[in-house]
């Protein structure tokens, strides 16, 4: 799977992590080998960062999401390419 | 890889997810079981591997995972899972799985012993996380078999270990300071540093605790191998004086004495204890009646923000603790706690004579107290921990 994003596309969570909601922080913890840089670490996501993660949910593409939410920020394409290279999200089949 | 920050890395140990408000439940201590493959001189928790009674009483697969399910609902992160060996489960695997998947990080204490391929290889592809934490209780067979007192359990610890590094699984190993062991010191660090991961010194236990299930015969062998006073400052200073200074800040840092108040660890809150057959405890050592909480009989929410919070603001009004311990400047520096009073004396608040000589000596040793010295009668103890910092 390519680490750069398509527009056309749509992602959507990877099954190889476990998201969670704790005390309104969105928390990504992987759950299998490769998703982090290190095997200790979990995730979190600004605010900004969580609208986004929101929209990624196999339903729209990258271009849908980008024009949902492009009246309130400039560039969310750049978190999808950051979960993208992590492995957070992947290709919906 | 953009420069946005929009995710943002947590490390383990980093537990600052939540700056205004923490979840009521941050970490699970669960002892799996009390039972053990070895029979170590001076643990404080093994009952025989094959105890049918224990065994029978312990919760089932089915009664974890529910708790789990409602820990991870709780805000939970890390749970540990430790016994007795938690290994000699047969759903330890289950157990495991359900809780990563739950997305909560997994500490794992054994011995080693017990590690297959198998299990090493979910370690590598499900990784917990956390550093596998392995005992360590000898260099050579005989050391290591004079303290867990089972034969063959040298080579099993061996060929457990294999497999984590096999498979590249992290873990990290801590030895015990005992009779058998006390002159393994020197090969023991030199062998840990050489393994992989390796970062500093390994850690010992030094003091150990007596059985909190307050088994008396058991005690007694567990008093005897004790790490005597002097010697503890002779182990803490063998690579030089860092031991020391931080004695000094930690005292610095801890102030005074506390009065009344109990508990002085786990001063936010957030963890929780359970014994293998679903008795809530503060920590996995106080086991007085009035601190344990039934499950089978309420509900984890109901024990971590009705119960222990009340558990926390014990106070005592024994003549003995509000004269030495309330009053001691060394409190933060001394092991003694209610969990350790119960195993020792079979209340919340009895001064340990143990764990005050041991604070006593780490003073002297620190220039906070002359030898002979009582530290509850000081009076200019915050004086003293500023001056010698």
């Amino acid at each position: 799977m390519s680490d750069k994003i398509d527009l056309g596309k749509v992602y959507a969570p990877s099954e190889d992590i476990v998201v969670r909601e704790i005390e309104g922080e969105v928390v990504i913890v992987p759950l299998v080998s490769g998703i982090g840089d290190m095997e200790d670490e979990l995730f979190t996501l600004n605010e900004t960062g969580r609208d986004i993660w929101n929209k990624i949910d196999g339903s729209r593409t990258v271009a849908a999401v980008v024009r949902e939410l492009a009246e309130e920020y400039d560039a969310p394409a750049g978190l999808l390419e950051e979960l993208l290279v992590r492995k957070m999200v992947v290709e919906k089949e | 890889m953009t420069g946005t920050a929009y995710v943002k890395k947590i490390r383990s140990g980093e537990a600052r997810l939540w700056p205004s408000r923490k979840p009521p439940l941050t970490r699970l201590d669960i002892e799996l079981t009390e039972r053990c493959n070895n029979d170590c001189i001076h643990c404080s928790v093994n009952r025989p591997a094959g105890d049918r009674e224990a065994r029978d009483r312990e919760w089932g697969a089915e009664s974890w995972k529910k708790l789990l399910d409602e820990a991870a609902a709780l805000g939970c992160l890390v749970v540990r899972l430790t016994g007795g060996e938690p290994l000699l489960r047969d759903d330890f695997e289950e157990i495991y799985i359900h809780a990563r998947r739950l997305g909560l990080r997994v500490m794992i204490f054994t011995n080693a012993a017990l590690m297959t391929p198998d299990l090493a290889r979910l370690l590598k592809d499900m990784p917990p996380l956390e550093a596998v934490e392995v005992s360590v209780y000898g260099m050579k067979e005989h050391t290591y078999e004079a303290v867990t007192r089972t034969p063959g359990s040298f080579d099993a610890f061996r060929r457990g270990l294999g497999f984590l590094r096999e498979h590249g699984v992290p873990f990290i190993v801590k030895g015990a300071v005992l009779p058998a062991t006390r002159g393994e010191m020197d090969e023991f660090e030199a062998w840990a540093g050489g393994l992989p991961g390796a970062a500093g010194l390994p850690s010992y236990a030094l003091l150990f605790d007596l059985r909190s299930r307050r088994d008396g015969r058991k005690n007694a062998l567990i008093s005897s191998l004790r790490t005597d006073a002097d010697e503890f400052v002779r182990v803490s200073r063998r690579h030089g004086e860092e031991a020391v200074g931080e004695w000094r800040d930690f005292c610095a840092r801890s102030g005074g004495g506390r009065g009344g108040r109990l508990f002085s660890c786990l001063p936010s809150g957030g963890s929780a204890a359970v014994d293998p057959y679903g008795r809530l405890q503060y920590c996995l050592s106080l086991r007085h009646p009035a601190t344990v909480y039934d499950l089978a009989a309420g509900s984890l929410r109901e024990a971590v923000t009705e119960f222990l919070p009340a558990v926390r603001d014990l106070r005592s009004a024994g003549r003995a603790y509000l004269e030495r311990c309330g009053r001691c400047f060394l409190k933060g520096l001394c092991e003694q706690c209610p969990a350790k009073s119960w195993a020792e004396h079979g209340t919340l608040d009895t001064p340990v004579e143990y764990f005050c000589g041991i604070a006593h000596a780490q003073a002297v040793a620190a220039g906070l107290l002359e030898p002979g010295e009582k530290a509850w009668t000081v009076t200019d103890g915050a004086v003293r921990t500023k001056r010698r910092r």
